[in-house]
């Protein structure tokens, strides 16, 4: 029998060529086609073509930027190689010309020598060079790829070029967007104002008694903002702990089994912007607020500023990050087994002693977990400080008045993120470390007989009393919120008004026909659509890592899920310093575009993606994608054709959180946003910055609605997309809704 | 057919359809593979035999290219394909979950192999449709693989494995998701498809009965060597280890003097009887004996002196024959005994003596 089979199957080197053969040519168009630099306006706008002196290619500028001439060298190589019919030492011509392109880009930047030292041995100011643009760009893809042909066919990763390139690929935008920022953040903590290193001043900054000072504590004068910062963060994650510990109680072992409220309180912390609960606490508290002053015209209690400062901030936090404890616990809670409880009761201990003997032991390590989250959620808390701060100052803030304020120190910034870093660092490395997932409590897929003990009484009586009030507050500061913004001022005027709204929201027709004229529509558009250019990328590259991370191995494996995760504990004000320290400047020049609001939220928001991603593919049996493999399939193939039809439910879960995320998010995106790039989080807190709260809380209540539509609607649709899937699903999946 | 073609057959029937060269496979430290070298004739079915952890599964897996080798070289029919990745090897394999993709429909599992190298939906759907007709599932191409029953799920994989025409088949313990009356079937009709299709297989299995039933020749594994390599007969009459013996259907090992060699026939000591025993290359001094339970002969009360004798620990009724468990007096050892004898059982707590099969005896130097 004749194979046409096999001469298709054993031809991996002839498609190889072609893919290499692609690769090169799209590293040459990158040297010899595109604008090599960065250009005026943006490159998609295209109008660089009448402007063709400032977008020429790499290759007609090396006549007066003899430098990128050596860049043409790999591109001849790989092409000598590729006509030889080698793959073997394209890898070396990819690395040249990326460690040319790296050293070249940081030698020589927009203000001459990019090192002091090239300065001194010049002796001159050196030549300049703007950022890169898309063609250094395709260049720089192209080498990658290179390299990973090359490392392949030297039987890396099974001899599969789509590993190895996803790798590589995935690793070069790691180092790219979250070390080499953090990294320019330690550069600038050693240099002072004009650039030079001086390393008595960066230990002078890290010790300053501004930080450390327990000044406080001896009653003299205020303590360090570390120290304000943990103590904050210690008050919420005990609290939040507490306060989950009581709700899960209540939720899975009382009578009461409410499933609206877990429900609910899974929801809300992912669609309410951090800092709202701040805005609304100051309606209630603050010295015009509702509750002060009911309290002074009728108990006599004079106005103060109590809010402003560490109370405020505590009650924010406790308040906003509660139910993300609440949900570990609720986890915690659900895999203990009821038959362990079921055994000692019939051991004949009573239901305390059953509590404090089994149960407890049990979930002792999830109230770890759910403390040491809090406490990063706390300390990464950029928005309810800023509301709330007053003069009592955290990292997240001051960080940020170090770079904006009138001091501008940008060093002073740095120092104060290695801290916030460090501290948030060492939280989730105890976390993963100490109780990541090692807990004693089981889950297994099956379900366990037997019912959950119920708890005892006088515990039942403490979950209630611990609950109650914060549930009520909860319910007072979304109503509050929700119904804020539409009358004249809340507490003390409270007539119905739709003024805020049709300002900030209000449509009208002009003489082009209808325009959009309310003033948050801009931001509120410009936020959407950022957030949707994120949402495919942010799920791609989070699902790509998760099945890289899944399902391949290599060396260095671990140090890489480290890194992808460790985005989660970088705190969003420490990544728009870095940003900032980062992109501000050549070779990588981004400030001022929406690409790096965008990129912002791609790297901020990956680790949930890879999450989803790694949790589904656990339930997919390997040997799915070994037989796609023995069948012919590569992996690019396998991963399109078997697996991600089978993922469809964690892609969706990805994108609607990355976009729902990006567009709550605040801390990160406040120092990339510019009057261009409006983004609806930052005009909000400008607004509530100078007393508008009515417009503010307005916004607020509006992106909390729409976003609430948008996560009902799309669980919605993937429900019904389940149920024309197959039949015997169909009652599992109306259950989960 | 002319003589030039007659001598290229003849040249490919010589060139082994899979070659080991010395392979090494070690995860870290451990060493699941460790330089295994051994041939695949064309048109045959190999069995790879072990116990679980013997490195038997990890072997098929380097075959298939699911797992690259740390060191050696691995050919199929004559190339190269160490460095190859999966996709790019001539291989099928089935797997122990039959791993059919549940998005798909049976059509869709068969034909996907096909469609993966570039073939048209009609032309992939005819020839996926003559596999399926070949393992009798005809009328089935639009079920999804959760409406089918285990045997048919089964039926699928090999269809799905065989349409693309691979070099060598792989089936890693096709048979255990299957209960036991099914399995034999099975088994048989995986046998029957190799030789109508003339297909190079390589079969896993901890089974030495499918083993023993299926295979042209069996490589039993263990501690990630070759333990032994041979027909199904040669390894069941000759095993060159006591692992080989009691791997290869139950055997008693018992430590033995041998005391002379004569002609092929060594004497040998076992307690106070002596036996005379095919010598199969062993020499005076120490060794060991096989004796298969079906080959121990009992009689209640006790024997002649120079016969040997035991007490019986333990006797089970199994419906077609009796087992016992018996404790030699000397050399003080228990024996594993079965007899078709179920009219007459012999009691628990008995005195019996002991005698042997001299046929069904082997004798081996290690211990």
């Amino acid at each position: 029998m004749t194979r046409p089979a096999t001469s298709q199957r054993m031809s991996g080197g002839a498609a190889g060529d072609r893919a290499a053969l692609a690769w090169l040519l799209l590293g040459c168009a990158g040297f010899v086609l595109l604008p090599w630099y960065k250009v005026e306006g943006g490159f998609f706008s295209f109008d660089w073509f009448s402007r063709p002196a400032e977008a020429a290619p790499a290759m007609l500028l090396s006549g007066q930027r003899p430098w990128l001439l050596p860049l043409a060298l790999p591109l001849l190589l790989a092409g000598w190689r590729l006509w030889q019919g080698r793959l073997r030492g394209l890898g070396v011509a990819g690395g040249l010309g990326l460690a040319w392109l790296v050293a070249e880009g940081f030698s020589i930047i927009h203000s001459g020598w990019g090192f002091s030292w090239l300065a001194a041995l010049a002796g001159t100011p050196g030549p300049t060079q703007p950022g890169l643009g898309w063609g250094a760009v395709a260049y720089a893809a192209a080498m990658l790829m290179l390299v990973a042909l090359d490392m392949a066919a030297r039987g890396w990763c099974k001899g599969d070029r789509f590993v190895v390139g996803a790798l590589l690929l995935v690793i070069a935008s790691l180092i790219l967007f979250v070390a080499y920022p953090l990294f320019s953040i330690l550069a600038s903590a050693v240099k002072d104002n004009d650039g030079n290193v001086v390393p008595g001043l960066f230990a002078e900054k890290l010790f300053s008694a501004n930080i450390w000072s327990l000044g406080c504590l001896r009653g003299a004068g205020s303590c360090g903002v570390a120290w304000n910062t943990v103590a904050v963060a210690v008050l919420v994650g005990v609290l939040c702990t507490v306060l989950g510990l009581a709700l899960a109680l209540i939720a899975l072992r009382t009578r009461l089994r409410a499933k609206w409220l877990l429900r609910s309180l899974s929801i809300l912390p992912i669609i309410t912007p951090p800092f709202v609960i701040g805005l609304a606490l100051i309606l209630l508290f603050g010295r015009a607020g509702i509750v002060t002053t009911f309290l002074s015209a009728h108990l006599g209690i004079p106005r103060s500023r109590w809010i402003y400062g560490m109370a405020g901030i505590t009650m924010a936090q406790v308040l906003a990050f509660t139910p993300i404890a609440f949900l570990v616990l609720v986890g915690v809670l659900q895999g203990v087994s009821p038959s362990m409880e079921e055994a000692s009761q019939t051991l004949r201990a009573s239901r305390w002693r059953t509590f404090r003997t089994v149960t407890w032991p049990l979930i002792r390590p999830g109230l770890a977990s759910a403390f040491l989250i809090s406490f990063i959620e706390s300390m990464a808390d950029f928005a309810n400080p800023l509301v709330l701060g007053g003069n009592f100052n955290v990292l997240s803030t001051d960080i940020f008045f170090a770079v904006v304020g009138a001091a501008h120190d940008q060093g002073r910034a740095a120092v104060l993120a290695i801290v916030l870093l460090a501290f948030t660092i060492a939280a989730f490395l105890a976390q993963r470390r100490w109780v990541g997932g090692r807990s004693y409590v089981t889950v297994s897929g099956k379900g366990d007989g037997g019912v959950p003990a119920p708890l005892p009484g006088p515990l039942r009586f403490g979950c209630y009393a611990a609950a109650l009030p914060w549930l009520l507050l909860t319910v007072v500061v979304y109503a509050i919120i929700l119904s804020g913004g539409f009358v004249e001022q809340i507490g003390r005027d409270n007539t119905p008004t739709l003024h805020y709204f049709l300002t900030a929201f209000s449509v009208e027709k002009g003489v082009d026909g209808w325009f959009l004229s309310g003033s948050a529509w801009p931001s509120l558009l410009m936020t959407i659509g950022l957030a949707l250019v994120a949402m495919p990328f942010t799920a791609a590259l989070g699902i790509l890592t998760a099945w890289l991370l899944e399902r391949q191995y290599f060396a260095g494996r671990t140090l890489f899920e480290f890194l992808a995760m460790m985005s989660f504990a970088i705190p969003g004000t420490v990544v728009g310093i870095s940003y900032i320290l980062a992109f501000n400047v050549p070779p990588v020049q981004l400030t001022g575009t929406g690409l790096i609001i965008v990129i912002s939220f791609v790297f901020r928001n990956m680790p949930v993606a890879i999450r989803a991603g790694v949790a589904n593919l656990n339930q997919i049996d390997r040997s799915l994608d070994e037989a796609s493999l023995t069948l012919g399939a590569r992996s690019l193939a396998t991963l399109r054709r078997v697996l991600l039809p089978i993922l469809k439910p964690a892609v969706v879960t990805a994108m609607i959180y990355s976009f729902v995320r990006a567009v709550t998010a605040v801390s990160a995106v406040i120092f990339l946003a510019t009057g261009r790039f409006n983004l609806a989080t930052v005009y909000i807190v400008g607004r509530a910055d100078v007393g508008e709260y009515g417009i503010a809380i307005v916004y607020a209540a509006v992106l909390i609605v729409v976003m609430m539509v948008i996560l009902v609607g799309i669980q919605l649709l993937i429900g019904e997309r389940r149920l024309g899937r197959r039949r015997a699903g169909a009652e599992a999946a109306v259950a989960q809704l | 057919m002319n003589a030039m073609a007659a001598t290229a057959d003849t040249e490919r029937a010589q060139r082994p359809a899979v070659r080991f060269e010395a392979v090494t496979k070690r995860y870290g430290a451990v060493v699941a593979v460790d330089a295994v070298s051994f041939d695949i004739a064309p048109a045959s079915l190999v069995t790879l035999l072990g116990p679980s952890g013997c490195g038997k599964t990890t072997t098929l897996r380097l075959i298939a290219g699911l797992e690259q080798a740390s060191q050696g070289r691995i050919l199929i029919d004559g190339k190269d394909v160490t460095l190859l990745s999966a996709a790019e090897r001539d291989v099928s394999m089935v797997f122990q979950s039959y791993a059919l993709f549940p998005h798909m429909n049976v059509m869709e599992n068969v034909s996907y192999g096909l469609r993966a190298m570039g073939l048209g939906k009609a032309e992939a759907a005819e020839r996926a449709a003559e596999k399926l007709s070949l393992v009798g599932l005809s009328g089935y191409e639009r079920r999804q693989p959760s409406e089918l029953s285990g045997g048919q799920q089964q039926r699928v994989a090999v269809a799905r494995a065989i349409v693309l025409e691979p070099k060598v088949l792989l089936f890693d313990e096709p048979l255990s998701n299957l209960d036991a009356k099914l399995r034999r079937r099975v088994r048989e009709e995986i046998r029957d498809l190799q030789q109508e299709l003339k297909l190079t297989v390589v079969y896993v299995t901890h089974d030495q009965e499918e083993a023993l039933a299926v295979s042209d020749r069996i490589v039993v594994m263990n501690a990630a060597r070759i333990a032994q390599d041979g027909t199904p007969r040669q390894l069941y009459n000759e095993p060159r280890s006591s692992f080989i013996a009691d791997f290869m259907g139950d055997a008693n090992v018992l430590a033995v003097t041998v005391e002379s060699c004569e002609d092929g026939q060594a004497a040998v000591k076992l307690g106070p009887a002596r036996l005379a025993v095919a010598d199969r290359g062993v020499g005076p001094g120490p060794a060991v004996l096989a004796v298969r339970p079906h080959a121990v002969r009992i009689a209640e009360g006790a024997g002649r002196k120079d016969v040997l004798s035991g007490r019986v620990l333990k006797s089970s009724y199994l419906g077609d024959h009796m087992e016992y468990r018996i404790a030699l007096a000397d050399p003080a050892a228990e024996l594993f005994a079965s007899s078709p004898d179920v009219v007459r059982p012999v009691a628990e707590g008995a005195m019996v003596s002991v005698t042997f099969e001299p046929a069904a005896l082997i004798l081996m130097a290690d211990g």
